[in-house]
This record gives C-alpha cells, sequence and structure tokens, in this order.
C-alpha cells in the first residue's frame, strides 16, 4: 500500500511517500504498525486529533475500513485558501 | 466550471474579465482573491503552499460541483497555486456567476470556506528571520462549515 505525508508529518516522517506491507483492516490499525515501527512515527502519530486522514484521494476518518484501499495519506488539518 | 491548480501566478484582471464576458443569463458575477499578507514590518518573507497532487483537482471539483448545484450557478471558477510565493502575490481566486447577487455572493462564500478546510493545500510561512512555520488551522475555520 502507498502511504503519503504531507506537511509536518512529512517532515517529521522524514519521506514524502512510502510502500508498506500491511494486513491492516482499518487505518487506525495502520497507524498502530506505523507508530510501533520507529520514534519518529510514533512521535509524528502521538496525537491524532492534530491529524487528518484520506483513503484513496477522499477524505475519511481513522475508523476507516482499508479493504481495497491502494493509497492511504496522512496531514494536519488543510490550510488552503 | 473550471478548476486550476498550478505553482505559476495567474492574471486576475484578465480571469475575472473572461469570467464575466459573453453572458446573458447572469445578472451577478462575484469574485473574490487571496493575497500573500505580510503579518507586519516586513516579517514575512514567503509563504509557501504544499498541496496534495492527484487529490487537490478532485476535491476541488468537488466543492465546486456542489455550489453550482446549491446555488444554481451558471458557471464557477477555482484558481488555486501551489509553491512559494512573496506577500503581495495572490495566492488563489474564485468567482461564481448566478441570475442574481444573493447567490453568488453566498456560493463565493461557501467556495472559499470548504477551499480553506476541505482542500488538501498547507501554508508555510517563510520569516526574513529565518524561521519557518506551518500555519495551523483556526477553529473558526472548521466552525464557518457549520453555517452551510
Amino acid at each position: 500500500m502507498n502511504v503519503l505525508y504531507f506537511a509536518w508529518v512529512r517532515e517529521r516522517i522524514g519521506l514524502p511517500k512510502e510502500t508498506i506491507e500491511t494486513n491492516a483492516a482499518t487505518v487506525a490499525d495502520l497507524v498502530s504498525e506505523l507508530r510501533a515501527k520507529e520514534e519518529r512515527y510514533e512521535m509524528a502519530f502521538s496525537d491524532l486529533s492534530a491529524l487528518r486522514v484520506a483513503v484513496d484521494q477522499e477524505l475519511t476518518d481513522f475508523d476507516a475500513s482499508l479493504d481495497g484501499a491502494r493509497e492511504v495519506a496522512f496531514f494536519p488539518p488543510m490550510t488552503g485558501g | 466550471m473550471r478548476v486550476v491548480v498550478q505553482d505559476q501566478p495567474f492574471d486576475f484582471g484578465a480571469e475575472a474579465e473572461a469570467f464575466a464576458s459573453g453572458r446573458h443569463d447572469m445578472g451577478a458575477v462575484v469574485t473574490f482573491t487571496g493575497i500573500v499578507r505580510d503579518f507586519g514590518g516586513g516579517g514575512l518573507d514567503a509563504m509557501e503552499i504544499e498541496h496534495y497532487p492527484g487529490m487537490t483537482q478532485k476535491a476541488l471539483k468537488k466543492i465546486a460541483g456542489e455550489a453550482v448545484d446549491r446555488w444554481s450557478l451558471g458557471d464557477a471558477l477555482v484558481i488555486h497555486r501551489f509553491g512559494r510565493m512573496e506577500p503581495g502575490e495572490k495566492i488563489m481566486m474564485v468567482a461564481t456567476a448566478a441570475p442574481h447577487r444573493k447567490d453568488a455572493f453566498e456560493a463565493a462564500e461557501y467556495l472559499m470556506d470548504y477551499l480553506k478546510s476541505r482542500a488538501p493545500f498547507w501554508k508555510k510561512e517563510h520569516a526574513a528571520s529565518g524561521d519557518t512555520d506551518w500555519v495551523a488551522a483556526k477553529d473558526e475555520d472548521e466552525d464557518a462549515l457549520t453555517r452551510w
């Protein structure tokens, strides 16, 4: 699965994109797997209320299923306009 | 309906003129443009805008499409830049065309409210001092969506 990071999430983790082998059923499960990987992931995902997630380029929430998902992106609340 | 995401500057006057021209059934055109604002005393060197290629265009089309449907707009335009911009540069613009002004104004405000919180853009300030800071989303921007 392709996992993308934007803004300070990208900076904290230190890369914009990676491919991860996972059987995570939900976004929350994927987050748990990532947090267990390394300290920098633990730091980036320490406060989920400060994060937003998109699955296959649609905004969703952390309970969302990853069944059939190809791309997951994590980022802070958006500041467009 | 037209949605443009680009790093290059756009010509606000030419875009507004082109958007407003040749309409015989639309009595009102509203335009808004957002500009990089210095936070006083030349403290801001530049604003850098990151986005999510692939999702950005889709998210903007969805937001613009909802505005067109809800206010029965004749047309809508969204242009949003990414990359590095200096104070005074235009970041983005929206334009709406409707038979009457109330719908055109409301739809433009709706577009702006949703663009701020639901389109995947992130602003980073580069201060003249060399410090950089990701702009935090404001609670009031999220609250603004509840009125729709």
